[in-house]
């Protein structure tokens, strides 16, 4: 009984940074409508700065000082990445602005690396908060208490920042309705900046205050930010108060939930965040969103299935690919094969983001599962290869079946995080379930029997199994339900009132997208010989992104020459380069800024252009009345 | 023909302590062009969505065809035979003109889970008939992102008009739209109505409009319907004037049929 007493107080110390983190993501999406993925990297920096100045620089701050001057140094940081990026992308649709903090995630994680090293850094206690103090017979650190007392401390503070000073009285006007506020005359570019910068001095708090309770990592970032997504789901997107409570909630379930099911205690929360979003599907305090933004400078052009020409050209380029064993290597192949593996994957993926207009983080998630389900099925069942391929197929698309159910409940930014929690979650199962999946050690010793071993049969499996589901994609996108879910991405309202549900349809295209994934992460499974954990964590699930944003989220299958050029690009770079993930931050940011059409998109805007025939490129936002 | 194709009873509803309908009753028969008219926030569009489920009745009971339809959703009470056009336009912005029409007779058909088959295809004939009627075919391969406002209005109707509806209900079809267009697009609806034998509703703010062609017309004032009947009728009925003048709207009892 005691013993669950003192769990209680952890989970609630727990809390108060978990809240901090929360607030200052929830307060920025108030006003700027921006789901900030860096936040996690502010929380960490937070942290990183916190321990050099209470360790080297000291003496001038102290250690309240020192860790008050790292939160507020980053807020500083927060403050550049808004001016100096965020700027150009708040009228983008949410895809781009999580992309692009995602991008500023990786460049901080690298430059973290270089300038703190890699080890994990354990920082000093609190002065006067060292010891433990006797609760009930059991000890309990009395810096856990001092954090459970600033959770409504902060809490209290943002209130009276909110309700008694006129910054706040603005930034909750703009929450209501930036557009009249910037009527009214507020300059909008410092309030949001203003605003901006606050959430990231909270974050950073957060960070800093961990100090004294955890060692500095880097993967405390990833760890942090999608605790904060189930908190601010579970809580409601913009309410602070639903920031706490969650907050509360998510740190006791994880205090209680590890004493419940050891192994998988995130199911707990994961289960917990379920029942809320049924019951309250914009979280316990969060208002529904308006509708989603059309897409910037969109060139309406019908989509077409491929002319006799192109039709032609790809039959040529297939035809090129398939000849390609009589000349190349092994290792050439295996890169081929690779390919053609991520490409069907990020085709998969762009089923749903281009014409169903969702725009899955997680979608790792089901290439994972499906990679898991073929490992499983050859090594334990001792499945032949397509009966193991099928299996994984199978189970990715129960996965998605599964998760898919309650994400095309939310729509836009919530869709997304909580198809980026999903795969957190399979992630940490994959993680943790060591007696099934291995855990960090892997599945290993998975490969095709003798008459497919062959690196050029291999291959041109691989190549047929691509080339068949891009193709089934394709069709699917110009068939029937295919036009049901665009008309549902197009307009929800119409399309209902002409019978056609959006959950059904945005489910059943999920799902579909799913087991295309899954047959990917087959493959992989079966190329590698190997599944890890990795293969459904989020970096994957963001390389999927980038592939349909390089290829252009407006077209149909320009996912496939996203994939092509980046799986080739960073198999280049890796070899050059220790510093990869700062490389990638870097490309992904300018890829948003300046090419938001991707490769394929710039070359169809193009080409009439060079006809010099005016194809009317009116945007359809333009044509529209006022919503 | 016993029942009348939609009769509504007693409906209600408000929003919070606004009580914007009111014991709303009346009722319309095929190849009728009944108008419901009212100023602003005379629970017009409240009305309305109600009648296709949009938003769900307090009390009181809408029947379509003799079937209480009052507590099915929008998708159930398409799939009874009622096709509506938005007051704010909503048509699939990234479809041609005719695809838009297509996603509606593959709807009528049952037809959109299908995964297999080219869509651009489909019912090619009934989409270009249904342009034809609402003069839109000449538009068909255009994309409907970059169509002018009182295209999309027609379209909306094609659209509307797929599913074979034997009731329309359109939200102030003419909002916005250019004075010659309006005419038009009143003319258009009210044929429709006669040749196909459907029951047309229609909201409208504005009373000139609609004289030419309504064969009903019902006031709506907070909520109530303060007048029901033939144009001249109404025209004539005291209450409505007081509703309209005291508003201030310019009203004409000319038979200025070009409204101008």
């Amino acid at each position: 009984m005691d013993f669950l007493a003192v769990q209680f107080l952890t989970g609630l110390a727990g809390a108060s940074s978990l809240f901090l983190v929360a607030s200052g993501l929830s307060i920025i999406f108030g006003v700027t409508r921006i789901v900030n993925f860096a936040h996690g990297a502010f929380y960490m920096l937070g942290a990183y700065i916190a321990y050099s100045l209470t360790e080297r620089w000291s003496g001038a701050l102290g250690f309240w000082g020192g860790l008050i001057a790292a939160a507020l140094a980053v807020a500083v940081i927060g403050a550049l990445v808004e001016i100096v990026l965020l700027r150009r992308i708040y009228r983008a649709p949410e895809l781009f602005q999580l992309l692009a903090t995602f991008g500023v995630t990786l460049v901080v994680q690298d430059l973290s690396v270089i300038i703190w090293g890699p080890e994990d850094l354990v920082g000093r206690r609190a002065p006067g908060f060292r010891h433990s103090v006797e609760i009930l017979g059991q000890s309990v650190p009395s810096y856990d208490l001092l954090l459970i007392a600033l959770g409504p401390l902060v809490l209290a503070s943002i209130w009276l920042l909110f309700h008694r000073t006129r910054f706040g009285v603005l930034v909750r006007a703009a929450t209501q309705d930036r557009d009249m506020v910037a009527a009214l005359g507020v300059n909008q570019r410092w309030l949001f900046t203003g605003v901006f910068a606050l959430g990231v001095f909270l974050a950073a708090l957060g960070g800093a205050l961990q100090l004294p309770r955890d060692a500095v990592s880097h993967t405390m970032d990833l760890r942090i930010i999608v605790e904060v997504f189930v908190v601010v789901v579970i809580g409601g997107l913009g309410s602070v108060g639903g920031a706490y409570l969650a907050a509360l909630l998510v740190s006791e379930l994880n205090a209680f939930g590890i004493l419940i099911m050891p192994t998988i205690s995130l199911v707990v929360v994961f289960l917990v965040m379920a029942i809320v979003l049924v019951v309250r599907p914009h979280g316990l305090f969060g208002k529904p969103e308006g509708p989603p933004r059309a897409t910037p400078n969109a060139l309406i052009r019908p989509w077409r299935p491929f002319s006799r020409n192109e039709q032609i050209a790809v039959a040529i380029a297939v035809l090129a690919a398939a000849l390609l064993p009589l000349v190349a290597g092994s290792y050439v192949l295996s890169v081929g094969t690779e390919i053609f593996i991520v490409a069907l994957f990020a085709a998969s993926l762009q089923l749903i983001m281009s014409a169903g207009g969702i725009a899955s983080f997680g979608h790792a998630a089901y290439f994972g599962l499906g990679a898991y389900g073929a490992a499983l099925a050859a090594k334990s069942l001792a499945l032949p290869f397509p009966a193991a391929l099928a299996a994984g197929v199978a189970l990715g698309a129960a996965g998605a079946a599964i998760f898919g159910w309650f994400c095309v409940r939310l729509s836009g930014v919530y869709f997304a995080m909580l198809t980026l929690a999903f795969a957190q979650i399979a992630w940490s199962i994959a993680f943790q379930w060591t007696s099934v999946t291995g855990g960090d050690n892997g599945l290993l010793g998975i490969w095709p029997p003798s008459w497919a071993a062959n690196p050029a049969v291999f291959y041109w499996i691989a190549l047929g199994l691509a080339v068949f589901g891009v193709a089934a994609i394709r069709a699917i996108t110009f068939s029937p339900f295919g036009y049901a879910l665009r008309a549902v991405r197009d307009s929800a309202l119409r399309a209902e009132s002409i019978g056609i549900g959006r959950r059904g349809v945005q489910w059943t295209a999920f799902v579909v997208a799913g087991a295309f994934a899954a047959l990917a992460g087959a493959m992989f499974a079966y190329l590698k010989g190997s599944v890890f954990p990795d293969n459904l964590g989020i970096p994957l699930s963001v390389d999927g992104l980038v592939m349909v944003l390089l290829g252009g989220v407006e077209t149909v299958s320009g996912a496939v020459v996203g994939a092509i050029v980046y799986r080739a690009l960073s198999i280049v770079l890796m070899s050059q380069t220790d510093y990869s993930k700062l490389v990638l931050g870097l490309f992904i940011v300018t890829l948003v800024v300046a090419f938001p059409r991707g490769i394929v998109g710039s070359l169809q805007g193009l080409v009439p252009r060079l006809r010099g025939r005016a194809a009317a490129p009116m945007g359809h936002t333009a044509l529209r009345p006022a919503e | 023909m016993s029942a009348p194709l939609l009769s509504v009873e007693h409906l209600s509803k408000s929003y919070g302590g606004v009580k914007a309908v009111q014991d709303v009753s009346f009722s319309l028969d095929r190849g009728e062009l009944l108008v419901l008219i009212g100023p602003n926030g005379a629970g017009k569009s409240t009305c309305f969505n109600m009648l296709n489920g949009q938003v769900k009745a307090e009390s009181g009971t809408i029947r379509i065809d003799g079937r209480d339809t009052t507590r099915l959703d929008p998708r159930r009470v398409w799939k009874l035979g009622v096709g509506r056009t938005f007051q704010i336009t909503a048509t699939f912005a990234s479809m041609s003109v005719r695809e838009n029409v297509q996603v509606g007779l593959l709807a009528r058909h049952g037809a959109l889970a299908r995964m297999v088959g080219f869509a651009g295809r489909a019912h090619t004939k009934e989409a270009d008939q249904l342009l034809e009627l609402v003069g839109m075919r000449e538009a068909a391969e255009r994309p409907s992102g970059e169509l002018a406002y009182g295209d999309l209005k027609r379209l909306e109707l094609a659209v509307a008009l797929s599913n074979e509806p034997s009731l329309l209900l359109m939200d102030e079809p003419t909002a916005g739209m250019a004075p010659t267009d309006r005419v038009e697009l009143m003319r258009l609806a009210a044929e429709i109505a006669r040749s196909r034998r459907i029951g047309i509703l229609f909201t409208e703010h504005d009373m000139d409009v609609v004289f030419e062609h309504a064969d009903r017309i019902m006031v709506l004032d907070r909520g109530q319907i303060i007048a029901t009947g033939t144009p001249q009728s109404v025209r004539q009925d005291p209450k409505v004037r007081a509703v309209y003048l005291g508003e201030g709207h310019l009203y004409r009892p000319a038979p200025a049929g070009a409204a101008a």
